[in-house]
């Protein structure tokens, strides 16, 4: 069996983070806006710690946002991620406030630096699951 | 250092009475059970502190399976065992549990403590299944393992790579801990590593997650280690010197569940630990003759000596170069050779290990004199936990 024959491993969603994983095939990265306050949040969870309601609505972000840290990856721990090495997790500031550690599309040995801009796109895995994906924005976007 | 009422509850209430280890080994592995591990380490513990397994009547076994304190109870044959707990912290476990026993003993509720954590790390379970089964991963298995960010290098490889954007700390200082740390195996008849290891072996070793290379991992082994915590009046029957628990704490970072939800990377929960555990022992970090410090990669100790406040942030790199942590250098860290060139036990074989050095019972590896000392534990996604100790 070749490394591509399996699977990535899919999310054990349930209530509080399925609206997270159904945005995503409809090409939206969406997160929770607390119905009370306002504060946003990520990852997806039932309670907003600055006020304690139990209410949110899912609200789309702005999908572009620069480098925070970043690691490549030259090993697999699942047999899943055989196929893609080396690949680049990349941990980006997104929007204002939020946070997300996506794989990063393009060649792995491109050199990457803290404030490199870039946004969010979407891999379709298969009809059940959608992933983010982080792609290098070009300089000339970067203020878009 | 002024220590308030509350921080100084737990100083000197408690003594690490016994301290046990199998072999730790790699291929073909122990041939052993995890739990048969578990029981050789735990009554050679007990034995160490001149106790009868019937004796211990409070257990806090290791939070990832397989071991329930109802083993222990069943093997030993313990009539009454008043007290038990689980610290679900990962690699701070062992240590944190310190805080744990000490607290039940000074409260009244038991006074001899079996803390204990074993596994075939080499030859069973391997880590990234460990992993899956543990409820403090959910988070991440939800939202980053499909992404591609699967096993702890991968997860603490950003924090190591934004220090050294931030602060120009270099890979050949990671080498420097991990050479470090084989020298000090070499001083150990019980290492799983036998062989020198130099900077440039260190350099040219495969990278796993970058800029985490092959050699600033930890190791995967087979073995058990257990100690045995009890209270301060039971020194007068102890047969081994009298090592008191003078410091503890436990420090949860800021989203504790996923690093990359966490505004500044670089925050750990070592130094909320620190402050505590140094407060309640009334030392500085001037005062830690040894100290003792969970390496399951080499950054990780880099940053702890941060935290801990033995330098300032962004020093760390300089503080390991030179032999600064070395036997000999100004602060000796990881004496038994680590969890990155001994084994990997959770760190259970770092608290051993410092209750060696303050007993005067660590060999070749000795720090002469060493009267205080400090042991800390990492992990779970940079969860910590310290404990200072004091010879009697």
């Amino acid at each position: 069996m070749s490394a591509s024959n399996y699977l990535v491993p899919e999310p054990d969603a349930g209530p509080d983070t399925q609206p997270y994983w159904d945005g995503l095939k409809d090409g939206r990265f969406l997160v929770q806006q607390c119905a009370s306050c306002g504060k946003r949040r990520h990852y997806p969870r039932p309670v907003c710690a600055e006020c304690y309601s139990m209410e949110a609505h899912w609200v789309p972000v702005a999908e572009r946002g620069a480098v925070h840290s970043w690691t490549v990856c030259h090993h697999a721990f699942l047999p899943a991620f055989k196929a893609p090495l080396p690949y680049v997790m990349v941990v980006a500031d997104i929007d204002v406030d939020l946070r997300v550690n996506l794989q990063l599309e393009g060649p792995a040995d491109q050199p990457l630096k803290i404030g490199d801009r870039v946004r969010i796109a979407y891999r379709v895995v298969n009809e059940r699951l959608t992933l983010p994906v982080l792609v290098r924005e070009v300089r000339e976007a970067a203020d878009a | 250092m002024i220590a308030s009422a509350d921080t100084m509850s737990l100083r000197d209430k408690a003594v690490l009475s016994g301290i046990g280890e199998t072999r730790y080994v790699r291929a073909p592995g122990s041939g052993k059970t995890p739990i048969a591990l578990q029981m050789e380490a735990a009554l050679a513990a007990i034995a160490d502190a001149g106790l009868k397994p019937s004796d211990i009547d409070g257990i806090i076994p290791f939070a990832i399976p397989p071991l329930v304190a109802e083993d222990f109870v069943t093997n030993f044959g313990i009539p009454d065992l008043k007290f038990s707990a689980l610290t679900p912290m990962g690699g701070a476990s062992a240590t944190a549990s310190l805080q744990c026993a000490a607290a039940a003993i000074a409260g009244g509720i038991c006074r001899h403590v079996l803390i204990s954590l074993g596994r075939n790390g080499y030859s069973g379970t391997r880590i990234t299944s460990r992993l899956a089964a543990m409820p403090q991963f959910r988070v991440v298995g939800e939202f980053e393992v499909p992404s591609g960010a699967v096993a702890p290098a991968q997860f603490y490889a950003p924090i190591a790579r934004r220090h050294m954007e931030l602060y120009g700390t270099t890979s050949r200082q990671l080498a420097e801990i991990a050479v470090t740390m084989r020298r000090h195996a070499l001083l150990n008849g019980n290492a799983v590593m036998k062989e020198p290891l130099t900077v440039e072996e260190h350099q040219s070793s495969r990278l796993i997650a970058d800029p985490f290379r092959m050699f600033d991992c930890s190791l995967e082994s087979d073995g058990a280690a257990c100690v045995v915590i009890s209270a301060a009046d039971h020194v007068q029957d102890m047969p081994k010197r009298a090592v008191y628990l003078s410091g503890v704490g436990e420090g949860h970072p800021e989203s504790p569940s996923a690093v990359s939800q966490r505004r500044d990377l670089l925050a750990f929960g070592t130094h909320k630990a620190a402050r505590r555990a140094f407060a309640m022992a009334g030392v500085t970090p001037a005062n830690i003759d040894v100290a003792e410090i969970y390496d399951c990669f080499t950054f990780i100790v880099l940053r702890q000596l941060e935290e801990l406040g033995f330098c300032a942030a962004g020093e760390g790199g300089a503080f390991v170069e030179g032999g600064g942590i070395s036997l000999g250098g100004r602060l000796p860290v990881n004496t038994h050779g680590g969890l990155l060139s001994q084994a990997h036990v959770g760190g259970m074989n770092h608290i051993v290990e410092l209750v060696r050095q303050l007993r005067g019972e660590a060999g070749r590896a000795q720090v002469k004199d060493a009267e205080v000392g400090l042991v800390t534990g990492f992990g779970d996604m940079c969860d910590g936990s310290v404990a200072i100790m004091r010879r009697g």
